[in-house]
């Protein structure tokens, strides 16, 4: 099988030497698990630690006088509410007022900012960014390509990071960061991640991934750490209910539909589709995102019809086995009256229309 | 390198029989068990369900995928092996032995023989990849 025309992380090579199954996942050749199998990489996460390569992911510095006004005209979230070493979760929003991507954004200071988006989107994004550009005072630089990001994630992934570093990371408060030497190796440290875990994700140089992701799990060994691949990704965020772009979000669906309201500060300065987003929020949500767990044996899967009664009310947008919570639950986009706990429901499944029920989401939370 | 029982007979989808006079067990092998992943739901026919040969019978599922299991023969669905799925993990970790899916009464008992032995079978895959 030719991957010549993929894309490859710093990690690619480490990939294949422990077992990886490659595949392509929007245009990177990446592992979709290891030799442990997507269940055990799932359970390691959620009982002791994992290690993700999320190199693909695109980073953009924002930098200059105007770099915050400038991302704040482009974004949903409030970034004059961060302080510096905070980030938040975010979205670019369109003039429809959909959404392009969602993404991270980190403020170093007041005029650094660190935009991290989705693999997928890296180059629609930049394009996006750069055409946005106008009159602010920004100097505006992809370096995508020149970091890796290692995350480690679950309850022990903490205390395997810490051998690793003279900086203290349990004072670090969730979604703050700072730089500092991971195995002294430069590298921003940030209380991030996409399993709804505890732990870190790690941004450094990418000539320094191989050292510090066989470093990591050389550390974490006797912690059973595993290395964990783009299925148990999937299945982790989908038990945590975060949103997956091209799925729960996309060029044609609002921040409000996909239940993020939170990162959605329509009192802040003017941003790109604000005035649809306050008119879609006026007249009231055509569909709503909401979560489900199937009542009768079978699996929801992604575009899958949902029905209430006789009546095609949605569509699946992420429907998968929770290895943790032993259950087959999903994402679907619901009429509002009926994206309510306890709607009962019936999913298409291959034909069959299985039960289901509406429940509350996050699916799974972690004990604090 | 993929486990092939010698006396075993296989199709071309990946299917192991068992022949025990007029009665074929059937289940998948340890390359489609490997291919598929951690096996989380089979979906059964019912006794009493007729196939014929190569006819889909139920389908397998792993975390991330669905695939259909053919009958290699050709016959009635007699037993099935509905506490496979308290364990599906089971296809995964002994793919020949307790985690059979069905037993067919062979419509004709001698049709397995046309099957791929253990050797045909383990050619067939080297020349899969």
């Amino acid at each position: 099988m030719s991957t010549e025309n993929l894309k490859k992380t710093p990690l690619n090579e480490v990939h294949r030497s422990l077992g990886g199954k490659m595949v392509d996942f929007g245009g990177w050749d990446m592992p979709v698990q290891y030799r442990a199998g997507v269940i055990e990489e799932h359970m390691a996460t959620r009982t002791r630690a994992g290690l993700f390569d999320v190199s693909h992911m695109g980073e953009i510095w924002v930098e200059g006088r105007d770099a915050i006004a400038f991302v704040n005209s482009i974004t949903t979230n409030d970034v004059t509410q961060l302080v510096d070493g905070q980030a938040h979760y975010s979205a670019l929003p369109n003039e429809e007022g959909g959404v392009v991507d969602d993404l991270l954004v980190y403020r170093f200071n007041n005029e650094k900012l660190l935009l991290v988006v989705n693999a997928s989107t890296t180059d629609k994004d930049w394009d996006w960014i750069t055409s946005h550009k106008g009159d602010f005072d920004v100097a505006l630089t992809n370096v995508s390509s020149a970091y890796c990001q290692i995350a480690i994630q679950g309850p022990k992934a903490v205390g395997i990071l810490q051998k690793l570093t003279e900086t203290e990371l349990e004072p670090i408060k969730y979604y703050h960061f700072t730089t500092g030497e991971v195995d002294g190796v430069e590298s921003i440290i940030s209380r991030t991640g996409y399993t709804g875990e505890d732990g870190f994700e790690v941004y450094a140089a990418a000539e320094h991934a191989e050292q510090l992701w066989n470093k990591m799990l050389e550390t974490g060994k006797e912690e059973g750490i595993l290395p964990c691949g783009l299925a148990a990704r999937n299945t982790l965020r989908l038990e945590a209910a975060m949103s997956l772009y091209g799925h729960e979000l996309d060029d044609d669906i609002s921040t409000l539909e996909a239940n993020l309201g939170w990162i959605t500060k329509l009192q802040k300065d003017d941003f790109i589709g604000r005035d649809k987003i306050a008119e879609l929020k006026e007249t009231g949500l055509k569909r709503k995102l909401a979560g489900f767990e199937m009542k009768e044996p079978g699996i929801a899967r992604d575009g899958f019809d949902v029905y209430v009664g006789d009546e095609k009310v949605g569509t699946v947008t992420s429907g998968s086995p929770a290895p943790f919570l032993k259950k087959n639950i999903g994402l679907a986009f619901l009429p509002p009256e009926f994206a309510k706990v306890g709607q009962e429901i019936k999913i298409d499944v291959r034909g069959k229309r299985l039960a289901a029920e509406v429940v509350p989401t996050p699916f799974y939370k972690r004990d604090k | 390198m993929s486990n092939i029982p010698e006396n075993l007979r296989y199709s071309k989808d990946h299917e192991w029989v068992s022949v025990d006079t007029d009665t074929a067990a059937i289940g998948i092998t340890d390359y489609a068990q490997h291919s598929l992943g951690d096996v989380v739901y089979i979906d059964m026919p019912r006794v009493g369900d007729k196939f014929g040969a190569h006819e889909a019978f139920g389908s397998v599922e792993s975390v991330k995928a669905v695939s259909e299991v053919f009958t290699p023969i050709a016959g009635e669905v007699v037993e099935v092996n509905e506490g496979l799925n308290d364990t599906p993990e089971k296809v995964n970790g002994d793919p020949y032995g307790d985690a059979w899916f069905i037993k067919m009464k062979m419509e004709n008992p001698l049709e397995a023989d046309g099957l791929l032995s253990a050797e045909e079978y383990e050619e067939y895959l080297s020349n899969q990849s």
